[in-house]
């Protein structure tokens, strides 16, 4: 919809979703805007809290953004998101504390939040593609308890689930297409080819364009420029607008680009065409969107407020991911079983114990 | 379609099929968010019938014929537990489980851990395991311990129709992740189901032979074994108290402690292979709990440690009742 340099230019296979953009209003491209500038920078913070030693690791979404902020404004308050572990804008979108993204990457906690609390985000999931079925059941159950395709849009619920060209390959992401496609799950499969799969390039996981794949599973499939927010905004709003409606789920591939590494233990120079990386850096979405806005009119002043307030939050996360503190030891074994465990709780005491006896020892 | 059994009368003699079919009905009578998934379960009831009539009585909305894939079944009954279902997975057989190993093992059993108890996982995944049915490969496995070696899961195995009923409607009602192992040449044996008394708790191991001279212990279709062995050696003058483990994890140590402080012997036996097994772990915990009242080192008997063999060599495989007899001349040699 909006070419590189910024111009709205839909091309003849956007139309059907141009109706989608009616949706929106200035404000919302404002805040599309602000909110890439925003996770951006505290991306950028983030990996640097990882190579000062405050994280175990970082997984930068640098490259991604538009993707991800143009599907998460396509979801409603109702819907549930399922992510994979790169998706953090989506889930400062549904209302998560960004710091709480900083507490499992700092090993504090293996979770982080409560999906119920926040916006119906679920985990992050570290395993490839295993959320892509918890998303299909998830979405299984909607069906079954009456919570979809009632006929009313302000109710009806659906499923977004984020994955990646690299998790495409998993025998998971077939089995919930397969599982999805069975069922007619509300549901939308979000992948997001970022062409690379740690050291991996694309064309090792598939000999064709991920989107055909949905094809073959019986469901649409949409390929979209993933640098460009608002074709990721529309193409995600009819998807899940059918999905809600009980026409079923559907598979977009939003091609875009890892600008960075795969984590922060990852070195892309190694097997990386650096003409590759700036082919895609001239793509950036946020340039983009930026030309695009001051073609609307857009002022400067609002463009320099939004690197202000990007640069406050990364440094509030970084100066509030320095304050974690935590947990306690009882976390080993707290919440292994719901119901009582007498193998844990005799392990629980006996470390209490053990531990118990140097203070004794001291006093 | 067979009607409905009758469970308002005392008791009836059952095969564990009929009774775990009973069991699945009555829980899903009783709580509408227990639903059914697997694979052959709608029409067919299922390859051993387990599911047989619940199809046509509570529809496709809770007996869900599913696509062929284990992982799918697994993933996709996390998802149901986090939507407030209840689903109980058939695995069709034993040897067919590990594709959905990784959904078991790295997410179910660590759903409820890694939300920090803000959910919880009432999955239970049935299993129809171990041999003595002369099947081909995959067919006849017992792979308890790769489950029971995971934190956040349970594992049982009931020996009888009887503890089928009540365990699988106790496994049901767990709010933890139940792996639910149905020893298969049990299947079709009928035993007293008792509608009117509720079992033994489901983690409960218990003595269901008494004796003096050596406790056996062992679980699923080895119990049946050990009742035979325990007979054959009376004619011998041997007294043998024979356990039914019931659950394999946790294991329920009192009733296991308490047989040995009376008999000093202890034989523990299982058709998986004994290297790293239930089995194992039975005799490395009596002999760390109970070193002074054993008059003799604890024994295994198990599996070979090799693959469950062609069916024709079976019998030289499975510990049968000689096995468990020359094991017991063993202990009480010391």
């Amino acid at each position: 919809m909006i070419s590189s340099t910024g111009v709205f230019e839909p091309s003849a296979a956007a139309e059907e979703f141009l109706p989608y953009l009616e949706r929106l209003t200035e404000a919302d491209y404002r805040r599309f805007y602000r909110d890439m500038v925003v996770v951006r920078k505290f991306d950028t913070e983030a990996a640097n809290l990882q190579r000062q030693g405050q994280l175990a690791l970082w997984v930068p979404s640098h490259g991604q953004e538009a993707a991800q902020v143009g599907s998460a404004y396509a979801t409603r308050p109702q819907d549930h998101v399922f992510p994979s572990y790169r998706e953090h804008v989506v889930g400062m979108i549904r209302g998560l504390d960004v710091v709480d993204i900083l507490r499992m990457l700092r090993g504090v906690t293996l979770g982080g939040w409560v999906p119920e609390e926040h916006g119906n985000f679920h985990l992050y999931t570290l395993v490839l593609a295993s959320q892509t079925l918890h998303s299909t059941g998830y979405a299984m159950g909607m069906q079954l308890d009456g919570s979809t395709a009632t006929g009313n849009a302000e109710i009806d619920q659906a499923v977004i689930v984020y994955y990646g060209d690299g998790a495409s390959s998993q025998g998971d992401a077939n089995e919930a297409l397969v599982f999805a496609a069975s069922y007619q799950t509300p549901q939308v499969f979000f992948l997001q080819n970022n062409h690379w799969a740690i050291s991996v390039p694309v064309a090792r996981q598939s000999r064709t364009p991920l989107y055909l794949r949905a094809a073959g599973f019986g469901m649409p499939g949409t390929q979209i420029d993933g640098n460009d927010v608002l074709a990721s905004f529309a193409v995600t709003a009819k998807s899940m607008d059918d999905a809600r409606a009980g026409h079923g789920p559907s598979l977009i591939e939003a091609l875009t680009y890892r600008v960075g590494a795969h984590t922060t233990a990852d070195d892309p120079t190694k097997y990386r065409d650096p003409e590759e990386l700036a082919y895609w850096v001239a793509r950036d979405p946020i340039v983009r969107f930026r030309r695009y806005l001051k073609g609307l009119g857009v002022e400067q002043r609002f463009l320099d407020d939004v690197d202000d307030e990007a640069a406050d939050f990364a440094a509030d996360a970084r100066r509030r991911a320095l304050e974690i503190t935590g947990p306690e030891q009882s976390v080993i074994f707290d919440n292994v079983y719901a119901e009582p465990h007498p193998l844990v709780a005799e392990q629980k005491a006996w470390l209490e114990r053990y531990e118990a006896s140097f203070d004794e020892g001291e006093n | 379609m067979t009607p409905a059994l009758d469970t308002s009368v005392a008791s009836a003699s059952l095969p564990m099929t009929k009774a775990l079919n009973a069991a699945l009905r009555r829980a899903m009578l009783d709580d509408p968010k227990v639903l059914l998934m697997g694979e052959d379960i709608g029409p067919l009831g299922g390859v051993f019938r387990v599911t047989e009539g619940l199809i046509a009585e509570f529809g496709d909305k809770r007996v869900l014929d599913t696509p062929l894939a284990e992982s799918g079944i697994i993933g996709t009954a996390i998802g149901l537990a986090m939507r407030g279902f209840r689903p109980v997975c058939e695995i069709q057989f034993d040897g067919f489980v590990f594709p959905g190993f990784d959904q078991i093992t790295s997410q179910l059993a660590r759903m409820r851990n890694r939300h920090e108890g803000g959910l919880i996982m009432p999955v239970v995944i049935r299993i129809p395991y171990g041999g003595h049915i002369g099947s081909i490969e995959h067919h006849q496995e017992s792979p308890e311990a790769y489950f029971a070696h995971t934190p956040g899961l349970r594992v049982v195995s009931p020996s009888n129709p009887h503890d089928a009923y009540w365990m699988m409607q106790e496994a049901i009602a767990s709010d933890d992740p139940v792996i639910f192992f149905e020893p298969k040449s049990r299947y079709w044996p009928k035993g007293d189901v008792r509608f009117d008394e509720s079992g033994t708790p489901l983690h409960a191991s218990r003595v269901v032979r008494a004796g003096t001279d050596v406790t056996v212990v062992g679980h699923g279709a080895m119990v049946s074994v050990l009742l035979q062995a325990a007979e054959l050696a009376t004619a011998e003058g041997i007294s043998l108290e024979v356990i039914d483990l019931r659950s394999i994890s946790p294991i329920d140590y009192r009733p296991i402690l308490g047989s040995v402080q009376k008999t000093g012997r202890l034989v523990v036996t299982q058709e998986a292979p004994g290297f790293v097994s239930v089995g194992s772990e039975i005799a490395a915990t009596v002999a760390e709990r109970s070193f002074y009242t054993l008059e003799a080192p604890v024994l295994r008997v198990s599996g070979f440690d090799t693959p469950f063999p062609p069916a024709a060599v079976e019998t030289h495989f499975l510990p049968s009742p000689d096995r468990v007899l020359e094991a017991v001349d063993r202990v009480l040699a010391y």
